[in-house]
């Protein structure tokens, strides 16, 4: 997983709620057996028109947002589907920061898996900061991880709550297999003691 | 860690499956049961093979082909190429692994939730996984099931465990006794309805109450199945008789002195008599009418005999916005009755409605009818044990006679991923979990229902309140 690096970037501004994993990536796009190449179809149902030309009113189709890395959304973003397609797409077409009231479970955990961080203010925050880039498209926030912090040029400034570990393998880019792997001796010790007590749970190994 | 002695069954379950936990890392949990199919495993097995991984409890994996595969025509190969090459890429991964897999030609094949519990595969207090936000599903038995990303997928399949932060706990009591018009359908919408999409969020649901304990296994699978769409981690009921009545006997089942076993391990698992939830949320069973959705999110759901709300009838400004955005997709005005919305399409099947018990409610209120002018309807069994057992009990017939098409099992139209689709604006009477715009097809109008309320919907045209039909 690439590392989470410091930056200052374009904020997207997405004012809708409850964005549901099949908005963020249709599934007829699902069928693919690679990991890669997912962006193209972000939005799609919102972002192209029927003939495959970009939808113009569709926000994320606004000039002023192009190159943006920070996606700033409504409540409960990414409801519905566990599909990790959604998080895939959201970073290959080039974001990496998710800001929101709320995230759906699934969709925050995958986001972790992706070197997107997405992050919960609360709602007058969010609406400072939607306040913010609706008055001036294509301002820049700086997300600063180490620190965590966020601050925006009208001084909407703010720090984010992340656990401890998630920070640290975002920072560093770790592979959470490699990292579980390293108890390995635990995972064999608890299935032993499993053998024991439930038994019947190892009869077809 | 609960400060008291009384503990709930997820935090039994919890407290037993910890594998690690060390001050800046999530605890390691251990996984009993992974679940797989073709759509969200080809990047996890890809992972596997970049990192030199193997599998590491083969036998802990139950997978199948359904989201993609056609529920007619199967003898000629899948018309889409792509999708064509996803099934024949899961075929080969588990070849490759020596997993057990329920292909397109295994007498077994079907939707992973609706196979899984057919074959015993997940018992009461096992971690169960699956790269699919329905594997709530397996909740019913007491599991702790919930869904999980691709990437997770490939963790479990190398490490047997996930790193998973513990979830809140919600308590959903359904007191007193559902109508016999109202299934776990009725009872999940009605939840969600009040609750919200994101009032789950953070929480496992348990489910619990009379009107719970009296609904069957089948029953139980369809409400936890549902418990996604609140936004929960995970929906569970404790294992019970019903349980264990339902699990005897069957493949994946404990056997002799192991049954004993297994018996007194699931006994000791449901929530203690003191317990805390940190959330409890209270419904009353004969208040719950048939419900119908009429929105593009399932908390947009009402009764009915009710109507389509008005933006303006909504004090929350969100929901307000939210309402009228879904009217102008839905093609739909506030006031309008629900029993007056004319239906393109009927739907019954998914992991959520595809059993044996939804057919058999379906088949009680289409028999004797005919499928209304200009309704295509569709009846897909979840599996081909469904299929079987309903064609052996004369249901097929009572479909065919009506004007329904039966089909082989898959997904289907729950999410149209295998051509099973609405056009544009065509309006279907679904008994799936989804009524997100484009879920069904793009442009796609879906209507969540219970099978018994799709099956007369199809016949009329349009909504029925299937408490005023002529009983017969």
């Amino acid at each position: 997983m690439e590392a989470y690096k410091n930056h200052q970037s374009v904020v997207a501004l997405m004012n809708r709620n409850n964005v549901d994993t099949d908005q963020i990536i249709p599934k007829q796009f699902l069928k693919k057996v690679e990991r890669t190449g997912f962006g193209v179809h972000l939005f799609h149902d919102w972002r192209f028109n029927p003939d495959g030309s970009d939808n113009l009113a569709f926000e994320l189709n606004n000039p002023a947002f192009k190159g943006a890395k920070v996606l700033l959304t409504g409540d409960n973003f990414g409801c519905g589907s566990s599909r990790e397609h959604a998080p895939w797409a959201i970073a290959d077409y080039g974001f990496n920061t998710i800001i929101s009231t709320s995230f759906a479970d699934i969709f925050y955990n995958n986001c972790f898996k992706n070197s997107i961080l997405p992050l919960i203010v609360s709602v007058e925050k969010l609406q400072a900061l939607m306040d913010e880039v609706s008055a001036k498209p294509g301002v820049a926030f700086s997300v600063d991880l180490e620190k965590q912090t966020v601050t925006t040029p009208a001084g909407n400034d703010f720090s984010f709550d992340i656990k401890p570990f998630r920070k640290h393998n975002m920072l560093n880019g770790l592979d959470d297999i490699g990292l579980s792997l390293m108890h390995e001796d635990k995972i064999s010790a608890f299935e032993e003691k499993q053998k024991q007590a439930l038994p019947w749970l190892w009869r077809q190994a | 860690m609960s400060s008291t002695h009384s503990r709930t069954m997820y935090e039994k379950i919890w407290d037993s499956h910890r594998v690690h936990h060390e001050a800046g890392q999530a605890p390691l949990l251990y996984v009993d049961r992974h679940l797989m199919h073709e759509v969200t495993s080809p990047q996890a097995f890809e992972g596997l093979k970049i990192a030199n991984r193997k599998v590491r409890n083969p036998h802990s994996i139950l997978a199948t082909l359904d989201h993609c595969v056609p529920t007619k025509d199967r003898d000629k190969p899948i018309a889409d190429p792509i999708a064509r090459k996803q099934v024949e890429t899961m075929i080969a991964n588990c070849q490759f692994h020596g997993l057990n897999l329920y292909d397109m030609e295994s007498p077994n094949n079907g939707v992973i939730h609706i196979v899984v519990p057919e074959h015993g595969f997940v018992h009461p207090g096992m971690v169960t996984v699956c790269g699919d936000s329905h594997t709530a599903t397996h909740g019913a038995f007491g599991a702790l099931a919930f869904g999980i990303g691709t990437s997770e997928v490939e963790h479990v399949m190398a490490t047997q465990t996930l790193p998973q932060e513990k979830s809140k706990s919600m308590l959903v009591q359904v007191d007193g006794e559902l109508s016999e018009y109202c299934t776990a359908k009725d009872i999940a919408l009605a939840v969600i309805g009040k609750i919200g999409t994101a009032g789950g969020n953070g929480h496992v649901i348990e489910f619990a109450g009379e009107a719970v304990l009296a609904l069957s296994m089948e029953g139980r699978m369809t409400l936890c199945n549902m418990a996604i769409e609140a936004g929960a981690r995970a929906g569970m009921v404790a294992p019970d008789q019903k349980t264990y009545d339902y699990l005897q006997g069957k493949e994946f089942a404990p056997k002799g002195d192991d049954w004993d076993l297994a018996l007194a391990y699931w006994k000791s698992l449901p929530t203690d008599a003191n317990a805390e939830f940190d959330t409890t949320v209270v419904l009353h069973a004969p208040d719950i009418a048939p419900q119908v959705s009429w929105g593009t999110s399932p908390e947009q759901v009402t009764a009915v005999n009710g109507t389509v709300p008005s933006p303006d009838s909504f004090g929350d400004n969100n929901k307000a916005q939210a309402c009228k955005s879904a009217l102008r997709y839905m093609g739909l005005t506030g006031g309008t009755q629900i029993t007056d919305i004319k239906i393109d399409y009927a739907f019954i099947g998914s992991c959520t409605n595809g059993r044996i018990e939804d057919f058999r409610a379906a088949a009680k209120v289409a028999l004797g009818t005919t499928v209304a002018p200009g309704v295509t309807a569709i009846a897909v069994p979840g599996s081909y044990h469904v299929k079987l057992q309903a064609e052996e009990e004369g249901l097929d017939k009572i479909f065919l006679d009506a004007g329904w098409e039966w089909r082989d099992p898959g997904c289907s139209m729950c999410l149209a991923m295998n051509g099973d689709e609405l056009k544009d604006g065509e309006r279907c009477a679904s008994t799936s979990n989804r009524n997100f715009e484009g879920r069904q097809g793009k442009g796609g109008r879906t209507h969540l229902v219970s099978p018994a309320m799709a099956a007369a919907a199809a016949a009329a045209g349009k909504f029925v309140d299937i408490r005023l039909l002529p009983t017969s």
